[in-house]
C-alpha cells in the first residue's frame, strides 16, 4: 500500500473529499517552492502533485509552461527535484507525493535508475502525460512493479469502449480531466462533469479526482461534491507567479482546500 | 514470411514503431483522435477512389510528375558522377510540401473535419496548407514561431492572402518546435471539428507513415523516370532532412534496392560540436521522446530539449522522423551534416551553373553532392531531391553575402 492508497482509505473512512494541489518544482526557485511545498499539508492539501519541469509541455497552458520555464532558467533538474522531495520527506512522512510531468527527462535518466531514485526520495506515484495505455511497457508496468502508483488521465474523449483500457493498469486514483483542452483553460462545470465521473466510477473502485479548469473555492466545492476530490494547479501557480509571498499563496490554497472539504 | 522479413518497407508495426522508434506518446485526450485517424487512413489507403482524387489533383493542381533533370553543367563542373535533380521545386507552391498536404486534406474532408490546423517553420508547409484549404473552402489556422514569422515575412503574407489565420507562437523560444506544441494544444482543445495537418514524417503514429506514403510519389516517379532516362536505377540518392519528409518520400521506394546508396543530409549549422549550434539530430543527438514519437533529439543531459540552429528555417527542428532514426541505426541509410557555409556555396553554384535558385534546404543536399561527386566515376549516377525553390530565401542569402536589400535596390552594405 502506497501513501496514496493509505491517504484515500483514510479520507474514505472519514467521509471526506480529497484536495489535491499542483506546484512546479523549482518555481521560481528551489527555496521558495520547497517552502511552499512544506506549507501545503497544513493548508489542507491531502495529496501533492509536484511538477517536473520540461521544455515542451504539450498538454499544459501558458501558466504551467511559464512556471516550467522559470524553474529551468533557475537551474532546476531532475536531481534537484528529487532532492526537494527528500527534504520535504524529512519533515513529513505521510502526505502522498505524485510526480507529474513528461516522459523524456525520465527516459533520458533511464527508467530503472529513475524508479529507484524516485522511490528512495519518497515519491509515491507518477502522472506522465504523454504515456497513454498504448505505451504501458515503457514506464507504467515497471513503476507498478517498483511499488509506485501510476495514475492515468481519463478525458471527455475517453469513450466507453476505451475506458477499460485506460483503467486497466491505473492505480492510486483516476485523474479525470474535466475539459478537452490544456491546463488553466475554461472553467469546469459540475453539471457536465458529474455524469462523466459516474461513468468512470461504474467501472472502477479507485477514487476519481477531477482536475483542469478549477480556480475558485466555489468550483473546488462544486466539483469535489460530484467526485472523490479535485485538483487545482494553474490558479495556485499563477498566484505565485504574480509575486505573492508564500504565506498569501498558502492562504489561497487553504480557501480552495476548505471548499473541497466542505463538499 | 521470409520475403517480409527481408524487406525494409514493412514498417511501422502495429504499435507504430520502426524498431524502437516512433510510437504514440500523446496525452489521453488525443489518443482516441489518432486511433480514429489511423483507422480512417487505413481505409482510405486501400480505397481506389481516394488515390484517384489524389492523382487527379497531383496532375492538374500541383503539376506532377515533376521532371527528373540531368544537371549537365553542374556534372561537368564537379567532374565526376552524373548528377540528376528531382525537380520538386516546380510543384505548385514551390516545394514538396503540397504532396502531403493534399493527401491529408482529402482525408480530413472524408472524415468530415471543417477546420485545419498546421505548424510551420520556414512557412512552406503553412503556405501549402493554406493553399489547399483555400481550394476546398476550409478554415485554416497556422501556428508559426514568432521568430520565424519575423524572418519569413513573404510566406506569412502569402498565407494571409490565401485566407489562413497565422498565429505567432511566443511560448518557449518561439520556433518550429514551439509551433508544434501550440498546434497540439489547439488540437487537444478543439477535438471535434479539427484536423491537424502535420508537415513532416514525425509526430505520433500514423503521421510518420502517412506523410511518408503521400511523399513517396517523389521516389516512385524518380524510379520510373530514371529507368526511362538511364535504363537503370541511380547509384546514390541524396536529400536534405529537417523532419525528413522530402527525404523519406525519395528514399522509401528505393529501400529494398540495396545497391542504391541512400544519404540524408542534416543541417550542420555552424558545425556539429559541443556548442550545439546545429540541427543534426542523428549526428549530434540521442534517442528521446518528443511530439508523440521516440526518435533522435537534440537534448541536454537532463532530457530537456535544445533549440536547433540553422540558416535554413525549414531544417530548424531538434528532432527527425522516426523512420530515419531506424534507417540510421540499422545502417540502411547514411546521414551526414552540412554547415550553413557549405550550403550557401552550393546555393550559389546551383544558381550559376544550372539557372536554378534552390531553397536553402536542398542546398544542403547539393553541398553533399559537391563533396562526393568529384571523386566518383562518370558512370556513377547521383539523384538529389531539389525539394524547394529559393525565392523565399533570397533575403537570408543576401544578408549572409553582405548585401543589403532593405531599399529594394540590392545595394551592398560592405
Amino acid at each position: 500500500m502506497t501513501r496514496i492508497d493509505a491517504r484515500f482509505a483514510k479520507l474514505r473512512a472519514e467521509g471526506r473529499k480529497a484536495f489535491v494541489s499542483y506546484i512546479m518544482a523549482g518555481d521560481p526557485d528551489v527555496k521558495t517552492s520547497l517552502t511552499l511545498m512544506k506549507g501545503l499539508p497544513s493548508a489542507g492539501v491531502d495529496v501533492i502533485e509536484l511538477g517536473l519541469p520540461f521544455t515542451d509541455p504539450m498538454a499544459d497552458g501558458p501558466t504551467i509552461q511559464l512556471a516550467g520555464q522559470r524553474a529551468l532558467e533557475g537551474g532546476m533538474t531532475l536531481d534537484k527535484t528529487l532532492q526537494m522531495v527528500r527534504e520535504f520527506r524529512a519533515g513529513d512522512n505521510d502526505t502522498p507525493i505524485v510526480l507529474m510531468g513528461y516522459y523524456n527527462p525520465i527516459y533520458s535518466r533511464g527508467v530503472d535508475t529513475f524508479l529507484d531514485q524516485a522511490k528512495e526520495a519518497g515519491i509515491d506515484g507518477l502522472i506522465i502525460v504523454d504515456l497513454p495505455p498504448e505505451e504501458d511497457d515503457e514506464l507504467c508496468i515497471p513503476a507498478q512493479k517498483a511499488g509506485l502508483n501510476f495514475i492515468r488521465l481519463a478525458t471527455p474523449t475517453t469513450d466507453d469502449k476505451r475506458l477499460p483500457k485506460v483503467l486497466q493498469n491505473t492505480s492510486g486514483f483516476v485523474y479525470y480531466v474535466s475539459i478537452t483542452g490544456i491546463t488553466g483553460a475554461a472553467a469546469a462545470q459540475a453539471a457536465e462533469v458529474g455524469p462523466e465521473v459516474a461513468r468512470i466510477k461504474s467501472q472502477t473502485d479507485l477514487p476519481v479526482i477531477v482536475g483542469f479548469g478549477i480556480r475558485t473555492p466555489e468550483t473546488s466545492q462544486s466539483i469535489a461534491s460530484i467526485a472523490d476530490g479535485c485538483v487545482v494547479g494553474s490558479a495556485i501557480v499563477a498566484d505565485l507567479a504574480e509575486g505573492k509571498p508564500v504565506d498569501e499563496v498558502l492562504g489561497f490554497v487553504k480557501s480552495l482546500a476548505d471548499g473541497a472539504h466542505r463538499a | 514470411m521470409n520475403e517480409l522479413a527481408n524487406s525494409y518497407m514493412t514498417g511501422p508495426d502495429e504499435k507504430g514503431r520502426f524498431g524502437i522508434f516512433g510510437g504514440r506518446f500523446v496525452s489521453e485526450t488525443l489518443m482516441p483522435l489518432i486511433l480514429e485517424l489511423e483507422a480512417q487512413y487505413e481505409r482510405a489507403k486501400t480505397d481506389q477512389s481516394f488515390w484517384d482524387e489524389m492523382e487527379f489533383l497531383w496532375k492538374h493542381y500541383v503539376g506532377r510528375p515533376s521532371p527528373l533533370y540531368h544537371a549537365e553543367r553542374l556534372t561537368e563542373h564537379l567532374g565526376g558522377a552524373k548528377i540528376y535533380m528531382k525537380r520538386d521545386e516546380l510543384n505548385h507552391t514551390g516545394a514538396h510540401k503540397i504532396n502531403n498536404v493534399l493527401g491529408q486534406i482529402i482525408l480530413a474532408r472524408r472524415m468530415g473535419k471543417t477546420r485545419i490546423i498546421a505548424e510551420t517553420g520556414a512557412g512552406q508547409h503553412g503556405v501549402a496548407t493554406a493553399t489547399v484549404c483555400a481550394k476546398f473552402g476550409l478554415k485554416c489556422v497556422v501556428y508559426m514561431g514568432a521568430h520565424d514569422v519575423e524572418r519569413q515575412q513573404p510566406n506569412v503574407f502569402r498565407m494571409k492572402l490565401l485566407g489562413a489565420e497565422v498565429i505567432p507562437v511566443t511560448s518557449g523560444r518561439g520556433t518550429l518546435k514551439d509551433a508544434m506544441n501550440d498546434a497540439l494544444r489547439d488540437w487537444v482543445t478543439n477535438v471535434r471539428d479539427t484536423f491537424y495537418c502535420i508537415g513532416t514524417v514525425a509526430g505520433p503514429h500514423p503521421y510518420p507513415a502517412m506523410v511518408r506514403d503521400f511523399q513517396s510519389i517523389i521516389g516512385k516517379e524518380t524510379r520510373f523516370q530514371m529507368m526511362e532516362a538511364e535504363g537503370r536505377l541511380p547509384d546514390t540518392i541524396i536529400a536534405a532532412i529537417g523532419g525528413g519528409s522530402n527525404a523519406m518520400g525519395l528514399f522509401y521506394p528505393f529501400l529494398d534496392d540495396t545497391d542504391v546508396n541512400i544519404i540524408g543530409v542534416e543541417a550542420g549549422g555552424k558545425g556539429v560540436n559541443a556548442k550545439m549550434e546545429h540541427c543534426a539530430s542523428l549526428t549530434g543527438g540521442r534517442p528521446g521522446v518528443l511530439h508523440g514519437n521516440r526518435t533522435y533529439l537534440l537534448q541536454d543531459d537532463d532530457g530537456q530539449i535544445l533549440e536547433g540552429f540553422s540558416i535554413s528555417a525549414g531544417l530548424d527542428y531538434p528532432g527527425i522522423g522516426p523512420e530515419h532514426a531506424w534507417l540510421n541505426d540499422i545502417g540502411r541509410a547514411k546521414y551526414v551534416a552540412i554547415t550553413d557555409k557549405e550550403a550557401l556555396e552550393a546555393f550559389q553554384l546551383c544558381c550559376a551553373t544550372e539557372g536554378i535558385i534552390p531553397a536553402l534546404e536542398p542546398s544542403h543536399a547539393l553541398a553533399h553532392v559537391m563533396k562526393i561527386a568529384p571523386d566518383l566515376p562518370k558512370d556513377h549516377i547521383i539523384c538529389m531531391n531539389m525539394c524547394g525553390r529559393g525565392d523565399k530565401d533570397i533575403y537570408t542569402v543576401a544578408k549572409h553575402l553582405g548585401v543589403d536589400m532593405s531599399d529594394g535596390e540590392g545595394r551592398s552594405v560592405s
